[in-house]
């Protein structure tokens, strides 16, 4: 039995969330191999290759594939899809855009948003908003899975020797085209990767006050998030919300600032190790989950904690 | 052109979700049920569209338990025309479904189908993506915005760090995110317009579909309960703990 792992990444760097897909494949054989299918891609393969415990890696480097639209990667997928058991994605936005239509190609059920893998066909999912764990079996044939990466350790990048295979599948759709990509650029680690997260909620007045946590942001090289009301409320781009209408996030240390702590935003950070809460509010549900609450005006103590820093 | 827009009843966001003490799923047993939020998104899409002329019918379909009418009635009030119920005491995974919405798709031939990207009971979030590669549709996931632009589909797609623009040809699916558009309310005359709708009900079993039971839930626990922490008195309190007690700053 073999497992393939597809890998996220630009053409140009693997996203390290691959790293911990690869984890998760690990804990159900030895023999795992990674798809990487873009375009002028060597460079991610080569990176693949040296994944500690990757067996094989295939190299699919089609225009088709430069921008991983679902429909052409689905079709990949489906075609390579016969000779695995087990075929894991990353729940990013790409993941869960072209790994269910495999599924369907390949007239087998998803199982999304793995976060524990208890034998070759149980696995745990949130439900619900992660209000509830649903232990789920299935007798597909091919087990597809979305994997949260948050909930698996990165595997080692380094200290694998696999063959790069390259394959000259060419699935190409015709049915859509990319048009364009605003990303924001930044020099910050990337939300659902960063060891460390500080997120502003309403209670941060404007958008313009979140400069606040990023000086923070950059003394200690985390990420900068938000809560859905600093999003609503046209603070922050929708990209830097966390909880479960925005990003999951599971770092070291999480510092909540402003916000109040609506189930929705504790969705996205209740699986990170230490939670700070920075709330003027004493009765903030927030402090219900924080490990160190701190009742203050952000105002007076964000820069208390940008000197002590 | 046709709008078929997919809606699914489920649990009322409200409602604060328990696990049943048997662990066999959560308890279901006298909470309020509503349209899938997202459901609801991908219904106001296909009213805006056809409001533009874009559009000239609004088919709305649901499958699921018969209560499910009450939910086609909910998006008939906002807008859509006419309405298909298949009903199904069974739970059905998102294949079954989306092999049923096939089925659909196959009879109505729709321009656009609108779904919501996910719902927000099993958060599967793969039906429209297994409708689109079931009836060969192109496909835009997590829309914040929707434009017909003749026989293409301008759609803007939220994306992990921002947005990207995707071009897709007709017929097309859509999966709604959240910032798509914000839902009217239903006015009073419209919903009772909407009882008079037409409405035609059948069974899975009349379209042909089995129910697929390859995926089964053996448990359902309530997550780990986060005990709360301490209260520090100032900053300088906040960092002396986190250096040395929780250690995650140097």
């Amino acid at each position: 039995m073999s497992i393939l792992v597809v890998a996220e990444h630009d053409n140009s760097v693997m996203n390290a969330v691959t790293l911990n897909v690869v984890t998760a494949a690990l804990a159900l054989d030895a023999d795992v191999h990674v798809l990487v299918a873009g375009q002028n891609c060597q460079s991610v393969a080569d990176e693949a290759s040296n994944v500690s415990g990757v067996t094989k890696v295939l190299l699919a480097s089609q225009e088709c594939y430069s921008h991983s639209l679902g429909e052409n990667m689905g079709a990949l997928i489906a075609e390579l899809g016969s000779s695995y058991t087990h075929i894991l994605a990353p729940a990013t936005t790409n993941g869960k855009n072209y790994l269910p239509r495999a599924a369907a190609l390949l007239d087998v059920e998803q199982i999304s948003e793995v976060v524990a893998i208890e034998s070759a066909d149980t696995f745990k999912r949130p439900i619900y908003a992660g209000n509830a764990i649903a232990t789920v079996q299935s007798t597909d044939a091919i087990k597809m899975m979305t994997i949260r990466g948050t909930a698996f350790e990165a595997a080692n990048a380094s200290g694998g020797s696999a063959s790069v295979e390259s394959i000259d599948n060419n699935t190409d759709s015709g049915l859509s085209s990319f048009v364009s990509e605003e990303v924001a650029k930044s020099d910050r680690p990337d939300l659902s990767a960063a060891k460390v997260v500080i997120s502003g909620g309403r209670g941060m007045q404007n958008g313009e006050n979140f400069s606040m946590l990023e000086k923070i942001a950059d003394k200690l090289g985390a990420a900068v998030g938000a809560s859905r009301a600093a999003v609503d409320a046209g603070f922050v781009p929708n990209d830097m919300q966390v909880g479960q209408t925005g990003k999951i996030v599971a770092p070291d240390l999480y510092i909540a600032v402003g916000i109040s702590g609506a189930i929705q935003h504790l969705a996205g950070m209740k699986d990170s190790k230490v939670i700070v809460a920075i709330n003027k509010d004493e009765d903030a549900p927030i402090f219900q989950v924080a490990d160190y609450g701190l009742v203050a005006d952000l105002f007076d103590a964000i820069p208390e904690l940008d000197a002590a820093l | 052109m046709k709008i078929l827009v997919a809606v699914k009843r489920v649990i009322d966001y409200n409602v604060k979700v328990r696990v049943k003490p048997d662990h066999t799923d959560v308890d279901l047993a006298n909470v309020k049920m509503a349209m899938n939020p997202f459901c609801e998104i991908a219904v106001e899409e296909a009213v805006r569209i056809k409001e533009k002329g874009g559009a000239d019918e609004i088919v709305v379909v649901s499958i699921g338990e018969a209560k499910s009418e009450e939910q086609i009635r909910s998006a008939m009030a906002l807008g859509a025309d006419r309405g298909i119920l298949v009903s199904s005491d069974e739970s059905l995974s998102s294949l079954t479904v989306a092999k049923t919405l096939k089925a659909i798709v196959d009879k109505e031939q729709p321009g656009l189908v609108i779904l919501g990207k996910q719902s927000i009971d099993s958060d599967n979030n793969q039906t429209g993506q297994m409708l689109a590669a079931l009836a060969g549709l192109s496909q835009g996931t997590f829309a914040s915005e929707v434009n017909i632009e003749g026989d293409k589909v301008s759609m803007v797609r939220e994306i992990d760090g921002g947005l990207q623009t995707l071009s897709l040809t007709m017929p097309a699916l859509i999966t709604a995110d959240l910032r798509l558009n914000e839902p009217r309310y239903a006015k009073l005359p419209d919903i009772m317009k909407a009882k008079r709708k037409p409405l035609e009900k059948m069974e899975l079993a009349d379209l042909g579909i089995e129910v697929n039971k390859t995926v089964t839930t053996i448990k359902v626990e309530p997550p780990a309960e986060r005990e709360g922490g301490v209260i520090v008195a100032d900053v300088a309190e906040l960092v002396e703990k986190l250096k040395n007690e929780a250690k995650v700053l140097p």
